[in-house]
């Protein structure tokens, strides 16, 4: 009779349908910020789990209070931290605890504990070692969000992969490379001034100056021709300022370099109202391309340079620069080639644009130079 | 609840100075950008919202524990530590395994689960542990919807073993999920003798409903009932929460209802029970009834699910949040690599989110793994507010062959009909 009653208590347990279920399972969020040798990590972990662990209860009354569980912040950075190992190269990462907070999840409260990593070396890839719960429930699981370099991966660690290693080098260089490429598109395109000062020299780009007066190009490919030149010199100027900056070898001070930037785009246009050079264009081009080329540095520090891959992201960031100014060049050339017959250009186009470009390129220049902001623009 | 939204990690670290204001002339076409990148982050769900805090006072309760302070918790600490000091006791092992998987039934909580199995630590993962050690890792597999590994633990108990009883049981159970209830009524029948009768007639009529016999499964059962009033509280639980099933497949709301009410009575937690009841009450149009009867059970998914429905129909705003606590929990589920809240995702994806082409990719997904009743009626609901009857055609087919009648699918089954001529 006895064990009739124990056959049904385990019987009636295993039959009963399961698929009404459920809580959500026990999960630890594990977040790992890497850059170079130091490791900044974040761990939230269920106070439901470290009260099964390690008891946060105190006084027994089925409540877990603040200040029930600040007093259990050191048993709690020791037991989850002996639970955690991080290593890059061959040499385990020295775990700092940090401070203590808490944070909501969808299923409950949890302590959040911030903890640092310092390695021996700037880490390419790391392992780590997790086993926080798995001796008291196999069902915990670890999800684990790295980030390295802009990019994140997540891994989740079982019983069965409690050890995982992460690469951070290789897997990201394309993506990481696309993503200053697009900065570099992306800031030519926002970067008005820089766009404004070539439009500015594009605009005469479609005439030959001849006895004092503009005359419409032949063909295409002259207009072409001089376009190019002006384009390839910009650029070349402003790669090679912009490497030097970010590398380090060039440090000016930003409000020089913007009020600079802003002077070249009045010269260029008042050089179209008053042509003073006329010829040899992309010198001008080449001239200030290396100041706006200073300016794209500011962007790119400001971005964070990847110790792994500088070339890489220099060379992307230049790159994503061209593509964007080639797009603008392609959009205003055929434009600009169509209208060069038009009697109005010279004057209307030109002389009226141009002088508009000053209006704008002037209040930059007293903005920047004085550190001020007008409110007309 | 705003905490609660896209939580699965805390907040990735946005590159800090990544976009330093400094001229003014293009602070607004940057500040676009910039809310951009962080939209982006934010609709990332691996990403997060919630944001770490420190409470403001000492006092403030942060979590309350679930069966705190109550005997049964206090004897299984006792019992686990005594297991700690000989972890290698088979017997102690099951024991506290037997409770803890008593526990997570209850309480629909996975936790419990995972207890169980670090009590079998030293045996659960041999390639062939002892068989009662094995039969309570098939029980373990089958909570979570390890179907398949489940039925091969209860075959190689059974080939050691013919007539075990709780794998006979399990196996019924589990095949029954799956729709094979030709296996599932042979394993029945084949329960030994010592088993308490109205445990093989449940299990028996239980299958009879789902081929075609309700009348005939649900006298049989009744009738047990009458008769074993004996039977152990949970056992008593079990067969009603089953009558009722039954009662409801017939269409007689009515007895469904007294039958749950009659295994509410008994005064035990089960968090299936009231899930069923709740459904019972929905389906009848009775939201404020389920609402009232479901307002403390925000920690259970698929009963959190059910509130929400009723909060949704009424109106109440409480549902806009909850809401997000589900989104929130089937994010969490997901990101964990789980798969055993397909059902209720779809459920909600259906009737909460009313999004109903994902909600049939979901219950399609779902019913590929699992064909109870409930798992038919949401992939034939969907394909229906889908408007893609033919999607149901596959669950069409199956019902005929089973011969599955259930009140509410014939209802789904006779707008499909209608739609398709």
């Amino acid at each position: 009779m006895v064990r009739w009653l124990t056959l049904c208590l385990l019987v009636i347990l295993a039959l009963m349908p399961v698929s009404a279920s459920a809580h959500k399972p026990s999960d630890s969020y594990l977040s790992l910020e890497v850059s170079g040798e130091r490791i900044e990590g974040q761990w939230d972990i269920a106070l439901r789990d470290l009260e099964f662990a390690i008891g946060l209860d105190g006084n027994g009354d089925g409540a877990i209070s603040w200040t029930e569980l600040q007093a259990r912040h050191t048993a709690i950075s020791a037991y989850a931290l002996a639970r955690l190992r991080v290593s890059a190269g061959a040499a385990d990462c020295a775990l700092t605890p940090g401070e203590q907070l808490v944070d909501t999840h969808s299923d409950g409260v949890y302590a959040v504990l911030r903890f640092a990593a310092s390695c021996a070396a700037p880490a390419q890839s790391i392992e780590v070692d997790y086993s926080l719960f798995f001796d008291l429930d196999p069902q915990h699981r670890g999800l684990l969000q790295l980030t390295a370099g802009g990019q994140t991966q997540t891994v989740i660690f079982a019983p069965a992969a409690a050890t995982q290693s992460l690469e951070l080098g290789q897997v990201d260089l394309l993506r990481q490379g696309l993503e200053f490429a697009v900065n570099g598109v992306w800031h030519i395109w926002i970067g008005f001034d820089h766009v404004l000062f070539l439009l500015t020299l594009l605009l005469p780009a479609v005439f030959l100056r001849r006895a004092r007066t503009w005359e419409p190009v032949g063909d295409f490919r002259a207009a072409f021709g001089q376009v190019l030149k002006i384009v390839t010199a910009f650029t070349l100027a402003h790669s090679i300022t912009l490497t030097l900056a970010a590398l380090g070898a060039i440090d000016l001070p930003t409000r020089l370099v913007e009020s600079v930037i802003a002077a070249s785009v009045v010269i260029a246009a008042l050089n179209n109202i008053y042509p003073v050079v006329t010829r040899r264009l992309w010198l001008v081009a080449f001239a200030f391309g290396l100041v706006h080329g200073l300016g794209f540095a500011s962007v790119l520090v400001d971005l964070g340079l990847p110790p792994g891959a500088l070339v890489l992201a220099l060379l992307s960031f230049n790159v994503g620069v061209e593509v964007g100014q080639l797009a603008i060049v392609a959009a205003f050339l055929p434009l600009a080639y169509l209208a060069r017959d038009w009697r109005f250009y010279p004057r209307g186009g030109l002389q009226v644009g141009s002088a508009l470009v000053v209006v704008v390129a002037s209040v930059w220049l007293f903005e920047r130079a004085l550190n001020v902001a007008l409110p007309v623009l | 609840m705003t905490n609660c939204k896209n939580d699965t990690f805390p907040p990735t670290p946005f590159r800090r100075g990544a976009f330093t204001l400094r001229r003014p002339i293009i602070k607004p076409v940057r500040r676009i950008f910039i809310s951009a990148l962080v939209a982006a982050a934010v609709l990332n769900p691996t990403a997060a919202a919630a944001e770490p805090f420190r409470p403001t006072s000492g006092d403030q309760i942060l979590e309350r524990l679930p069966k705190a302070g109550d005997a049964a918790t206090r004897e299984l600490r006792h019992l686990r530590a005594k297991l700690n000091e000989t972890p290698n006791d088979l017997e102690l092992a099951r024991t506290l395994a037997k409770r803890y998987i008593g526990l997570g039934r209850a309480e629909a909580d996975p936790r419990y689960y995972g207890y169980a199995e670090a009590a079998l630590k030293p045996w659960v993962n041999l390639a062939a542990p002892p068989v009662e050690v094995r039969v309570l890792r098939a029980v373990l597999k089958q909570n979570r919807h390890d179907f398949d590994g489940a039925l091969d633990d209860l075959a190689q108990t059974l080939a050691a073993k013919p007539k075990h009883a709780q794998a006979l049981l399990t196996q019924a159970f589990v095949l029954q999920v799956q729709g094979r209830y030709a296996d599932a009524r042979r394993s029945c029948r084949a329960l030994p003798r010592g088993v308490h009768p109205l445990i093989v007639v449940t299990c028996v009529a239980r299958i009879e409903s789902l081929t075609g016999r309700s009348d005939t499964g649900y006298g049989l059962l009744k009738r047990g009932l009458a008769n074993w009033t004996d039977a152990d509280r949970g056992l008593r639980l079990w067969a009603f929460t089953n009558l009722g099933e039954i009662a409801q497949r017939r269409g007689d709301v009515i007895a469904a209802e007294r039958h749950f009410r009659d295994g509410l009575d008994l005064g035990r937690r089960d968090a299936y029970l009231r899930g069923a009841y709740a459904d019972l009450l929905l389906d009848s149009g009775r939201a404020q009834e389920a609402r009232d009867f479901l307002a403390d059970d925000t920690r259970i998914d698929g009963l959190l699910l059910r509130l929400t429905l009723a909060e949704a129909r009424l109106g109440d705003p409480a549902a806009q949040d909850h809401r997000a606590l589900l989104e929130a929990r089937f994010a969490a589920s997901r990101a964990r690599g789980s798969v055993i809240h397909r059902r209720e995702e779809a459920r909600f994806t259906l009737e909460i989110l009313e999004r109903p082409a994902a909600a049939l990719a979901l219950a399609e997904a779902n019913w590929q793994a699992q064909r109870e009743p409930a798992d038919v009626r949401l992939v034939l609901a969907a394909a229906l507010a889908a408007g893609v009857p033919d999607r149901a055609q596959p669950a069409l087919d199956w019902l005929r062959k089973t011969g599955l009648r259930d009140r509410q699918i014939d209802r789904l089954t006779a707008r499909l009909e209608g739609e398709a001529s």
